[in-house]
């Protein structure tokens, strides 16, 4: 795998780990939790090499 | 457990079942193998990496089929699914496999090219994941894929992809795109790898001919036509005419552009001295205004919204109830190789390439596609192929 393919896997990664971060941060607005974790989808699928 | 976590657990558990639900049929679309029985022309299977080393391991790498007929003459190399999108490529080419017997020369035939983009799908426009083509003995099922390489494969794209080696600057996906990317480099992109591959099998095998097989909407100018440089134009329109005379349907020649970098059609014959030809039949299913992109679409080739287009003289190939169906496409793409094949050995007698066993227009109109497909669970295990 590329070095540039590395790099943005862990772009991916971190992009990410800061959505779960802000997911779980958040207390009460349920909009904003439900748009973290569909942000996440795609990102999840690339880290897993599905999509 | 709070109320605040019993609503992030429920859309942690919709969240998660929505990635399970598509993930499981993404993964298992890109796993899944088609078989191809060799036919009685096979003498050799090799593998693109044998000729672009830095393929090896990688998605992008693809079978390379040898045919070898008894007596010496011209080589045909021929290349399908160059876009994974347009699968009539693919057809016709695995028809040729499984049934051609070469009398004389060799024919090479790549079936998968672009192995990555045939194990992509394509986001937002709704394709079918596979499309079945019935035969006698059950349906063969297929994998509908993607214009493009999967970027699981080649990833990131540049804002602009600089073509190698003219450096004409080209749109960002074409640099996934294995008919954007020829002559290739061997330590390039992957999808300059896998057509540095394919120059370096013209190259060593000394190709005469080299025909990439493609489908074009009915929307598209350069439709229903075999696309033709200078040096392959002669025999270009030899085998046009000769298919419209002899079996009645048309595909005209469009000349190949010399300022447009990175087609197969313009670098095979600028990189090496095989006379490269790219055949395009319509394939409606590609137009942008049809109804829903269905199996059926994709096979038929009928759509009441392009019938409407057509009677207002918009397409550009004539189109009518009847569609425009898999087995016509197929046969127009085994008919125009036949007939190039034909046209060159009546040109280069000393070269000539002669294909029997290979159905042409009016048997695929008859038959349908799926007669001239052999089934895998009667054929010998050392004739059966994965990619």
């Amino acid at each position: 795998m590329p070095l540039i393919m590395i790099a943005y896997y862990v772009i991916s990664a971190f992009l990410a780990a800061m959505l779960l971060w802000n997911f779980i941060r958040e207390k009460k607005n349920v909009e904003e939790m439900i748009q973290y974790m569909i942000v996440m989808i795609p990102l999840v699928l690339r880290i897993l090499r599905v999509k | 457990m709070t109320k605040e976590w019993t609503i992030k657990t429920v859309i942690i558990v919709v969240v998660v079942a929505i990635m399970a639900l598509t993930g499981i049929q993404m993964y298992r679309h890109r796993h899944f193998d088609v078989p191809f029985v060799a036919g009685p022309g096979v003498t050799k299977v090799a593998r693109l990496s044998d000729y672009s080393p830095r393929l090896k391991g990688t998605m992008a790498d693809t079978n390379v089929y040898f045919m070898e007929g008894k007596e010496p003459g011209g080589t045909l190399f021929l290349m399908a699914n160059t876009h994974s999108n347009e699968p009539a490529s693919m057809l016709a080419s695995i028809i040729i496999l499984e049934n051609a017997v070469i009398e004389q020369g060799t024919l090479i035939v790549i079936p998968q090219f672009n192995n990555s983009g045939g194990r992509n799908t394509r986001p937002g426009d709704g394709y079918p994941l596979y499309f079945t083509i019935p035969t006698s003995w059950g349906g063969k099922t297929f994998r509908m894929g993607n214009r493009d390489a999967s970027p699981l494969d080649q990833w990131p794209d540049p804002d602009v992809y600089v073509h190698y080696p003219d450096r004409q600057l080209l749109s960002y996906i074409d640099v996934r795109n294995t008919n954007r990317t020829w002559p290739g480099r061997v330590d390039g992109p992957l999808m300059e790898r896998v057509t540095f591959g394919a120059m370096e099998i013209m190259k060593q095998q000394k190709a005469d001919i080299g025909i990439d097989i493609h489908g074009a909407e009915t929307m598209f100018p350069v439709t229903n036509c075999i696309v033709a440089p200078d040096k392959s134009a002669r025999i270009a329109t030899m085998a046009s005419l000769t298919v419209k005379a002899m079996e009645g349907f048309d595909s005209h020649v469009e000349p190949s552009p010399s300022g447009f970098r990175g087609l197969s059609h313009r670098e095979i014959g600028d990189y090496s001295d095989t006379m490269p030809f790219l055949l395009e039949a319509p394939i409606p299913f590609l137009d942008q205004p049809t109804g829903p992109k269905t199996e059926a679409l994709l096979l038929e080739g009928k759509d009441p919204f392009l019938l409407s287009l057509a009677q207002q003289k918009k397409l550009f190939v004539p189109y009518d109830e009847e569609g425009w169906s898999m087995a016509k496409r197929v046969g127009q793409h085994t008919s125009v190789i036949l007939e190039i094949a034909r046209q060159y050995s009546k040109r280069t007698p000393e070269r000539a390439i002669t294909i029997r066993g290979v159905p042409r227009y009016g048997q695929l109109l008859e038959n349908g596609v799926g007669a001239y497909f052999h089934d895998p669970e009667k054929a010998p295990k050392d004739r059966i192929f994965y990619n």
